[in-house]
Parts: structure tokens; C-alpha cells; sequence
């Protein structure tokens, strides 16, 4: 089994053979290691539903509630709110929620408001690029990123911006929409958040 | 050589049994020759070579003033930021030992920059040290994972929205973005499941990491010596009897001691951030750090720390615009000049695929991936620095003007870029981010060719001694 350069071939085999085989357990007894940074149990079962009142919320005004440890804005829009809606049907870079649809956008909110009553928008407040809460602008008027706005939200981080449907602007760091979560009017005043309406 | 023939160590004095016996179980005194007394290191050092010496006193600083804060920090979302407070106000020195390891984190870029940069001027890249460049990124990077890590860990604000968007960089990864993101937080959001292992990673992972690529770089740089202002070989020159070159001094006591002095200077500016200013006018420690970590709230503004604000710059500036206006004929540009330059069909076509995958990529992926890739890119980049550098002469002193003025342009842009990190976002900065991106870049990807135009004055043959 000895060759002209005194390698036995054999010999050599089977070191190749036991280092493969080596390192194949190696990888396998990383994978525990690995899974061990998945979120637990515990962190998956707090993702339960969360309800929100929301009798107290005045017209034009915002209110947050955590969900899954993200704030989730619930804002009352008045009339004047939802036609700024509508006029920035053009300044925004996906006005039809169409990209995503899946993801960011459950069917009873494909619609111009993305919202199950028109008055009442539900988004989690993270903005889509890089996961920082943007912060409220929701009075129309001039402000320092736009003169014409018709209110909205504005993130601080890289600067994109929302309108009050959370859609986002053209040519802003932000790809996409503000995410609507999973959500259902459980009575007139009551938003359960995290959970569909069962059969809908 | 068996241990008994080695000889006495110090032929006298009272520790000559203790030190022969130690020596001949243990390589000590030939340790000791090789890397200090014997380590034969070029005359002429002069003020840029103190800066290697003073980050490895900053990594022991770090290494000391974090074990005793350890003993005092909770980390655990619901009273890590309370526990940092009462290291603060309550452990004896606590804030000492506080300030001292906040304030090193910036000194320790300090240093490391202004040595990167030395290596830079005088070409300590070059070949034969292209590994010592090489291990010496590699502790860049774990000392920006350690910082980055670190940073989370006092749960401020800043902390946590900082982690919150560096995170979300690798969640912009085309298919596994997401999963992986949520894998590097073991949550749905940065909460305490992060903090810990953030905790993990930043006081035992990552200096362990440190510690042994820092041994890498000094047995390479032993390996080969040390380059010099002049960056002449000074092994070229040798005393034909002792074999020691001509143009060196024994790294102890020479060196020693010229670096001694360095850390007494270094020590006194240290001292004076620690007591006197210690949160760098807002650079060192955000004021929005003093404010305890809040999952429903983004702080105003949020910028990171000034040693990753370059990087952050490049992140911020790649915008569709960008990718439209300047990536993609950028990229068009490139792959012509490197096929108009190389005669190797099969690198051409190698190339010219590359360009089609990126070109394919700028109009199906959104510009954050590319914002992403620019960042990491903008990192690597310098691993490449041996390579890319085609002058045929190592230190600055004998390159011509365009490399004087590329290297001045560089640090320009680097500087503006690291400023306008630290800044809010409005329009025109994004544009000022955008040229100093695309001048950065530049300095880089176009190397190969401006640095073998240069008109280079010849390398001496030994040291001037200047």
C-alpha cells in the first residue's frame, strides 16, 4: 500500500475519511448552538393580541400601543385628514399599496385609506427602512422636509416620510408602506390588534 | 536544544537559579530576545509609530476597567440602565472606572485610525506585510463589533435605537434578511433576549477574538520587521558579522522607552476627557444615552457614535437617486476601464458578468440593499489596500503628487463624511454625502491606475534618518 514517495494511500484514505467525518460533527453540534439564539418560547408567546379603546381618541389625534414590544399608532383622522390622503395620491411612491401586498398590507385595508373604517388608521409605527419610529407631523402646513404637506409622520433617522395612510414618499430611504398589522373592530370603540376577524 | 545545555540566564544575581530554571522548561529568554531586547526595529520611528503601542495600552485599559465594571452591571433590560446609574453614583470610583472605559472606546479609534493612517502614508501594506494589514483589519473589525456591542449595553436610548437600526442593516439582505435579523436579536425587537447576548459577545466572545488577532499581528510584523518612514527594506543593509541591520536599534530599550513617554502624553490628554469632559461634547457619550431605553419612542434625532458616522454617511447618502445617477454609471465606467486595461479574456468576461449581476441588481432591489452593500463595502474595501497600491515605492516621502493629493482628498472626504454622520438629514447634506461617497469610493476603486501614473521619486537604500 506504500507508493515511490512513501505515502500510504491507505493511510492517507482514511485520514481524509475521519476528517470528513470529523468535521460533519462539528457542523451538527453547532446547529444546537445556533438554535439556541432563535427567539424562545416565551418571546414567541408574547406576540399574543393586544385590545385597544379607543372611545377616548379625539378627531385629528394619535394614540400608541405595543404589540409584540412595537408601538402600534392608532390615529382618529378627521375629514380634512383623509382628503390630505388623497391629494398625496401623487407624492407618494406606492399610492395603491400593491408592493408587499402580503406583508404590509392585509385585504380590508386595500383600500385609498388602508384602514377597515376610514376614520380610524392602524400601522405599526416602525419605519420600513431601518426599523426607527418616526415621529408625528399630522397637521397639514409647511414644514422643513416639505412645504406642501398634508400631514403625517417624519423619521428622524434617515429622513423618509409617511402620509396619513402610512404610505411612503417617493425617493425616500424607506422602500415600503408602514406595515397594518392583523386587526379587528371587536365593537364600535374596541380594536383588537394581532388577531383577524375569524372566517374573514 | 535539551533543556540542560541552556545557559545561565544572568550568570549572577539572586534570581539567576529561579530564571535558568524557568528557562529551561520554557522559552523565555529567547522570547524575550526575539520580540523585545533583539527584535531589531528601524531607527528612524518617528511620531506616527506611537500609536500602534498606545491601542495595545488601550486594549489592556479596556480590558481592566471592563472586569470591574462587570462586577457591578446587570444585563438585563429591566435594570441594566439602572445598574449603569448606580455604578455611577453609588460603587466607590464607580464612575471612574465608568468614564475611564467610555472615553478609552473613543481613544481606542483614535488610535487605531491614526494607525491605519500611518500605515497608509509610508505603505506598511506592502509586500512582505501584506498579512500584518491583513490581521490588522481583521481587529478593526472586532473592534467595531466589540464598540457596537457594547454600546447596547447601558440601555439608553441611543443604545437601543442605535442596535435597533445596525440590526435592521442585515434584515436588508435579499431572502434571509428578515429570519437573520430576528436570529442576531433572538426577538421580534431589539428587548432583554438581545441585551444578553449583546452582554455575552462584548465581555467574552469578541476580546477573545481581540486578543488573539492582536497576537497574529505582532508575530506577523516579527515575522517580516518593521516597515519605516523611508520604506526601504533595512534587512537590505546588514553588519556582515552579527548579521543585524545596519539602520536598526533593539525594540528594548529604544523603543520601549520612546513608548513609554507616548502613553505618559497620551495619558495626560486621556486624563483631561476623563475629569474634565467626559462625554466629548456630546461625541464620546450621546446626552440621549442618559435617558433610559423606550421601545415606542425614537429619540429626535439619532446619529451613531463619531468612529462609525463615515460608514453611516455612506449608508444615508445612497438614495434611488444615487443608485440611478451615480451607482449604475459608476458601474458601467469601472468595468470598462478594467476590460479596456486588462489584455486576460477570461477576466474580462469575468468582469463585464459582474457589472451585468449589479446592473440587474440596481433595478430589481430597492437602494437600501445597496445602502447596506456601500457600507460593508466601504469597510472591506481596505483589506484590499496591498493589491490595489501599484506605486513602485512604499512611503510617501517618495510618491508623487497625485498620490499626495488623493491620500489629501481622501481624508477631506472622510472627514466630511464622519461630520455630516453626526448631522440630521436634510437635502443638501444628502447631495454633500453623496459627492464625499462617490469621492470615497474613487480614492479606492480607482488606485490601480492613478498610483502607477504617479511619477515616484527612487526609494534610498537606507534610512535618511529624517
Amino acid at each position: 500500500m506504500t507508493d515511490h514517495a512513501g505515502v500510504n494511500r491507505g493511510r492517507r484514505t482514511l485520514v481524509i475519511a475521519s476528517a470528513c467525518a470529523g468535521s460533519a460533527a462539528a457542523v451538527a453540534g453547532a446547529v444546537p448552538f445556533a438554535a439556541s439564539m432563535l427567539p424562545s418560547d416565551r418571546a414567541k408567546a408574547l406576540g399574543a393580541p393586544v385590545e385597544a379603546d379607543v372611545s377616548q381618541l379625539a378627531p385629528g389625534e394619535k394614540m400608541t400601543v405595543e404589540w409584540r414590544g412595537q408601538p402600534v399608532w392608532i390615529v382618529h383622522r378627521t375629514p380634512e385628514m383623509l382628503e390630505g390622503v388623497k391629494k398625496d395620491d401623487a407624492k407618494v411612491a406606492d399610492p395603491k399599496s400593491e408592493r408587499k401586498r402580503d406583508e404590509l398590507t392585509p385585504e380590508y385595508a386595500r383600500n385609498e385609506y388602508r384602514s377597515i373604517k376610514p376614520e380610524y388608521l392602524v400601522v405599526v409605527g416602525i419605519c420600513t427602512h431601518l426599523g426607527c419610529s418616526p415621529q408625528d407631523r399630522l397637521k397639514a402646513g409647511p414644514e422643513p422636509f416639505a412645504s406642501d404637506w398634508e400631514g403625517g409622520f417624519y423619521c428622524p433617522c434617515h429622513g423618509s416620510l409617511f402620509d396619513l395612510a402610512g404610505r411612503v414618499y417617493k425617493n425616500k430611504p424607506a422602500p415600503d408602506n408602514l406595515k397594518v398589522p392583523p386587526h379587528t373592530f371587536l365593537s364600535e370603540s374596541k380594536i383588537l390588534i394581532g388577531e383577524e376577524k375569524k372566517g374573514a | 536544544m535539551a533543556a540542560t545545555e541552556k545557559r545561565p540566564v544572568t550568570e549572577a544575581g539572586p534570581f539567576n537559579g529561579l530564571l535558568t530554571w524557568i528557562d529551561q522548561r520554557f522559552p523565555l529568554m529567547e522570547s524575550w530576545r526575539s520580540h523585545l531586547s533583539e527584535y531589531h526595529a528601524p531607527k528612524n520611528f518617528n511620531f506616527w509609530y506611537y500609536f500602534g503601542s498606545l491601542a495595545l495600552f488601550v486594549l489592556v485599559l479596556q480590558i481592566v476597567t471592563g472586569i470591574f465594571l462587570t462586577m457591578n452591571y446587570k444585563p438585563d433590560a429591566a435594570q441594566a440602565f439602572a445598574s449603569v446609574e448606580y455604578i455611577m453614583r453609588e460603587v466607590p470610583a464607580g464612575w471612574w472606572i465608568r468614564y475611564l472605559h467610555s472615553t478609552g472606546a473613543s481613544f481606542f479609534f483614535i488610535c487605531v485610525y491614526l494607525h491605519m493612517f500611518r500605515g497608509l502614508l509610508y505603505g506598511s501594506y506592502r509586500k512582505p506585510r501584506e498579512l500584518v494589514w491583513i490581521f490588522g483589519m481583521l481587529i478593526f473589525l472586532c473592534l467595531m463589533a466589540e464598540a457596537f456591542f457594547g454600546y447596547l449595553l447601558p440601555w439608553g436610548q441611543m443604545s437601543y435605537w442605535g442596535a435597533q437600526v445596525i440590526v435592521n442593516l442585515f434584515g436588508a439582505i435579499p431572502l434571509i434578511g428578515p429570519d437573520l435579523a430576528i436570529w442576531i436579536r433572538g426577538d421580534y425587537v431589539v428587548s432583554d433576549a438581545t441585551l444578553n447576548r449583546f452582554f455575552a459577545f462584548h465581555v467574552i466572545a469578541v476580546p477573545l477574538a481581540l486578543l488573539a488577532l492582536v497576537g497574529a499581528h505582532i508575530l506577523a510584523l516579527h515575522e517580516v520587521g518593521s516597515n519605516n518612514p523611508d520604506g526601504c527594506e533595512i534587512k537590505k543593509a546588514t553588519d556582515p558579522h552579527t548579521g543585524i541591520p545596519l539602520d536598526s536599534v533593539p525594540f528594548h530599550p529604544y523603543y520601549t522607552v520612546k513608548d513609554t513617554f507616548g502613553v505618559t502624553v497620551f495619558l495626560i490628554v486621556f486624563s483631561i476627557v476623563v475629569f474634565f469632559v467626559p462625554e466629548g461634547g456630546g461625541y464620546f457619550l450621546e446626552a440621549n444615552n442618559f435617558i433610559a431605553a423606550d421601545p415606542l419612542k425614537t429619540p429626535l434625532h439619532i446619529a451613531p457614535v463619531w468612529y462609525f458616522t463615515p460608514y453611516y454617511s455612506i449608508l444615508r447618502a445612497t438614495t434611488d437617486e444615487f443608485v440611478l445617477w451615480v451607482l449604475t454609471p459608476g458601474v458601467i465606467a469601472f468595468a470598462g476601464l478594467i476590460i479596456w486595461s486588462v489584455k486576460n479574456t477570461v477576466l474580462r468576461a469575468a468582469v463585464a458578468a459582474v457589472a451585468i449581476v449589479l446592473l440587474v441588481g440596481f433595478f430589481t432591489l430597492d437602494a437600501k440593499v445597496w445602502g447596506v452593500v456601500l457600507m460593508g463595502v466601504s469597510v472591506m474595501i481596505f483589506f484590499l489596500l496591498p493589491w490595489l497600491d501599484r506605486c513602485p515605492v512604499k512611503s510617501i516621502r517618495y510618491k508623487g503628487p497625485i498620490t499626495k493629493a488623493a491620500i489629501a482628498v481622501f481624508v477631506v472626504a472622510f472627514f466630511v463624511l464622519g461630520y455630516l454622520g453626526t448631522l440630521a438629514v436634510t437635502s443638501g447634506r444628502t447631495v454633500a454625502a453623496q459627492v464625499g461617497t462617490a469621492v470615497y469610493f474613487m480614492f479606492f476603486f480607482l488606485m490601480p491606475w492613478w498610483s502607477k501614473m504617479d511619477k515616484c521619486k527612487p526609494e534610498p537604500h537606507r534610512v535618511t534618518g529624517k
